[in-house]
């Protein structure tokens, strides 16, 4: 390939990227945007790509519902759902990567497969366990239903990366005089660490996120942010401009948040460099 | 120190059977080197006797106390793995600190003991650094302070020098051999690298496919070797081989014909030896000589000079090619015509089953 072809492929490269970055980015971008608008700008067309900047809407929905209490409750189902899926999935990630077995790889595929089912597909029998257990509108309740679904994908990440710790560290540790316990926090723990950082960020995201639970196992004292974002489409209509206010609200911490892990994460993602 | 014994040691893996009955025994302060090609079982060997592997069947006895089901780090040994396996997280000194740390030793001990190992180790200068940031050989020595520092009763050893380059391997196998005599530790050491065998083994112990071809020292093992596969293995460049038939026997051995009708007297015992069977002789390059008297004709085909000495590759008249050693001052050229004498009473013959025939006389230094 000559020089200038290289150039050219390397702008068309940088190009597309743009491309597909402004196009998931749009969304957002308009979001926040419409959040800063008027109600009556709001729903304008064509809409104004120029408009006085206003806090009106983020006033109303600071006056509407306690946006803290929604974020509280958000967190700590997040951090519980994740701390509790870690808990379980390092135990279940150890023994698969390094103790396999003829059925290791079926259970994977298993376990991820249990993914595949449209949650509504569970609503019912779910709902009335968590009615006769006394969880509903629990953060307890939504964040164990939280757990068990992300369970899967976080053996799974974790599986991957203790598959790329070299067997002869662990083993050196066993000789070295190490428990099961001690070769698993002292040893493996730490060489993975970039990791499992990654992985507790994803399911932090995905618990953030998730939705449908959020709307159908809780009403009020154990709401999340999505809880807070629905309150805003009311039967009465929509007003684009509180509900786009509230959204911004709503995922501006993990936003923020992923963006200072963002290192962490790379490095999570590209993880080898251990030996 | 310890004794080890090794009592019909078999591992059986998904059905098939890799150790097939291996029984030795080990001397205090023996260096015991297991040596084989790859897939010969050896450094499973080791992992079982280190704990690291399960053992199927069979007994392993240290100081005559049995040890299959004793928990690795409670056997008394240490082992240094071919890919050093030190831990990347921690520094030089938390890397050989961590075992005596578990073992529960107070910390003035501990601090004394790794400044000791690391200045013998002359790593006093890295205590502080992570293993990413040393080299190749400055790793390897600090998985053997790591080694070191537990004192422990026999190191294990798995293909320790394969990642070094070759200057970095000479150095560290004069190194290690210089340890072990100041230690005096029993020391068992896996390669699949013969020179590492010959010159740093009390006692060589042969694998291949899991059962133990020989054990001997170097040069029994190399002087006189039980059957055609040691013969073939131990040794570099190898012993040539040729296919012979008995023509005579008697008490100073047998006479043994050449398909070229060169023959050639072989001091071994003749006992079982029937006139007219077919016989594999074997003869190593230093034991041909080159001599216009010379009862076997060839040709040279290849001349590698290596300073020192100079190998030259003969063939036959039959298409068989013979690799004969002479000085470094050769002046062998290709395509010359060469006679060779094969020095009969350095000669090997192996029979049938690939068995030696005993010879009458041992080597001197083969023990």
């Amino acid at each position: 390939m000559t020089g200038s072809k290289r150039k050219f492929a390397r702008i068309a490269i940088g190009t597309i990227g743009w491309v597909v970055a402004l196009w998931i980015f749009f969304p957002i971008l308009w979001m926040v945007l419409t959040g800063f608008k008027s109600e009556m700008d709001a729903i304008s067309t064509p809409p104004h790509l120029f408009f006085t900047p206003t806090l009106e809407s983020y006033h109303e929905v600071f006056a509407q519902a306690d946006y803290w209490h929604f974020t509280f409750n958000t967190v700590l189902m997040s951090v519980f759902a994740t701390g509790g899926a870690l808990a379980l999935a390092v135990p279940a990630a150890y023994a698969m990567a390094f103790y396999p077995t003829r059925r290791t790889r079926t259970t994977l595929l298993w376990m991820l497969s249990t993914r595949m089912l449209p949650p509504v597909g569970v609503l019912v029998p779910v709902y009335l366990i968590a009615r006769s257990t006394h969880l509903l509108d629990t953060t307890l309740g939504l964040g164990i239903i939280n757990l068990l679904t992300n369970l899967p994908i976080i053996v799974w990440m974790l599986y991957t990366f203790f598959k790329e710790v070299p067997v002869p560290i662990l083993e050196a540790g066993r000789m070295d005089g190490a428990s099961r316990w001690q070769e698993i926090t002292v040893v493996l723990l730490p060489l993975a660490l970039p990791g499992i950082a990654s992985t507790a960020l994803l399911s932090l995201i995905l618990c953030w996120n998730e939705a449908f639970w959020a709307l159908n196992l809780t009403s009020s004292r154990a709401a999340p942010l999505a809880a807070f974002i629905a309150s805003f489409s009311s039967p009465e209509g929509l007003f684009f401009g509180k509900l786009s206010a509230a959204s911004t609200l709503a995922v501006a911490p993990i936003l923020l948040f992923g963006w200072f892990s963002q290192k962490q994460l790379v490095r999570g993602l590209t993880f080898g460099a251990v030996k | 120190m310890a004794k080890l014994a090794l009592r019909d040691i078999r591992k059986t893996y998904h059905a098939e059977e890799i150790i097939k009955g291996v029984s030795l025994d080990i001397e205090d302060g023996e260096f015991v080197v297991f040596v084989g090609p790859s897939g010969c079982g050896k450094s499973t060997l080791l992992r079982m006797i280190a704990g690291l592997e399960e053992i199927s069947a069979g007994d392993l006895l240290i100081d005559g106390a049995r040890m299959n089901d004793v928990e690795p780090a409670k056997r008394g040994l240490a082992m240094v793995f071919q890919s050093y396996a030190l831990y990347p997280h921690m520094n030089v000194y938390q890397n050989m600190e961590f075992g005596l740390k578990l073992a529960g030793m107070p910390e003035a001990e501990r601090r004394r003991k790794i400044t000791e190992v690391a200045t013998t180790l002359q790593l006093d200068a890295y205590l502080k650094h992570k293993p990413g940031q040393l080299s190749g050989g400055q790793r390897q020595r600090v998985a053997i302070g790591r080694a070191i520092v537990r004192n422990p009763k026999v190191f294990l050893f798995d293909e320790p020098l394969s990642n070094l380059d070759a200057a970095l391997r000479g150095q560290m196998r004069v190194e290690l051999a210089t340890l072990h005599r100041r230690l005096g530790a029993t020391t068992i050491y896996v390669t699949h690298d013969q020179i590492e065998a010959m010159t740093m083994a009390d006692k060589i112990v042969v694998l291949q496919k899991g059962v133990v071809e020989q054990v001997g020292s170097p040069l029994e093992l190399y002087h006189h070797p039980r059957n055609l596969f040691v013969a073939r293995f131990i040794g570099s460049p190898p012993m040539n081989f040729l296919s012979v038939r008995i023509v005579g026997s008697g008490p100073d051995g047998l006479t043994v014909e050449t398909s070229q009708g060169a023959r050639i007297d072989v001091p071994v015992l003749a006992e079982s030896a029937v006139a007219g069977s077919d016989l594999t002789l074997g003869v190593r390059p230093e034991h041909i000589v080159i001599d216009a008297q010379g009862t076997v004709p060839g040709t040279i085909r290849l001349v590698e000079r290596l300073g020192a000495l100079t190998l030259l590759h003969v063939a036959l008249e039959d298409g068989s090619v013979l690799i004969v050693q002479t000085d470094g001052d050769h002046g062998g050229q290709v395509d010359a015509p060469v006679r060779l004498t094969l020095l009969s009473e350095n000669c090997h013959l192996f029979d049938a089953k690939g068995m030696a025939l005993t010879k009458l006389m041992r080597h001197r230094l083969a023990g």
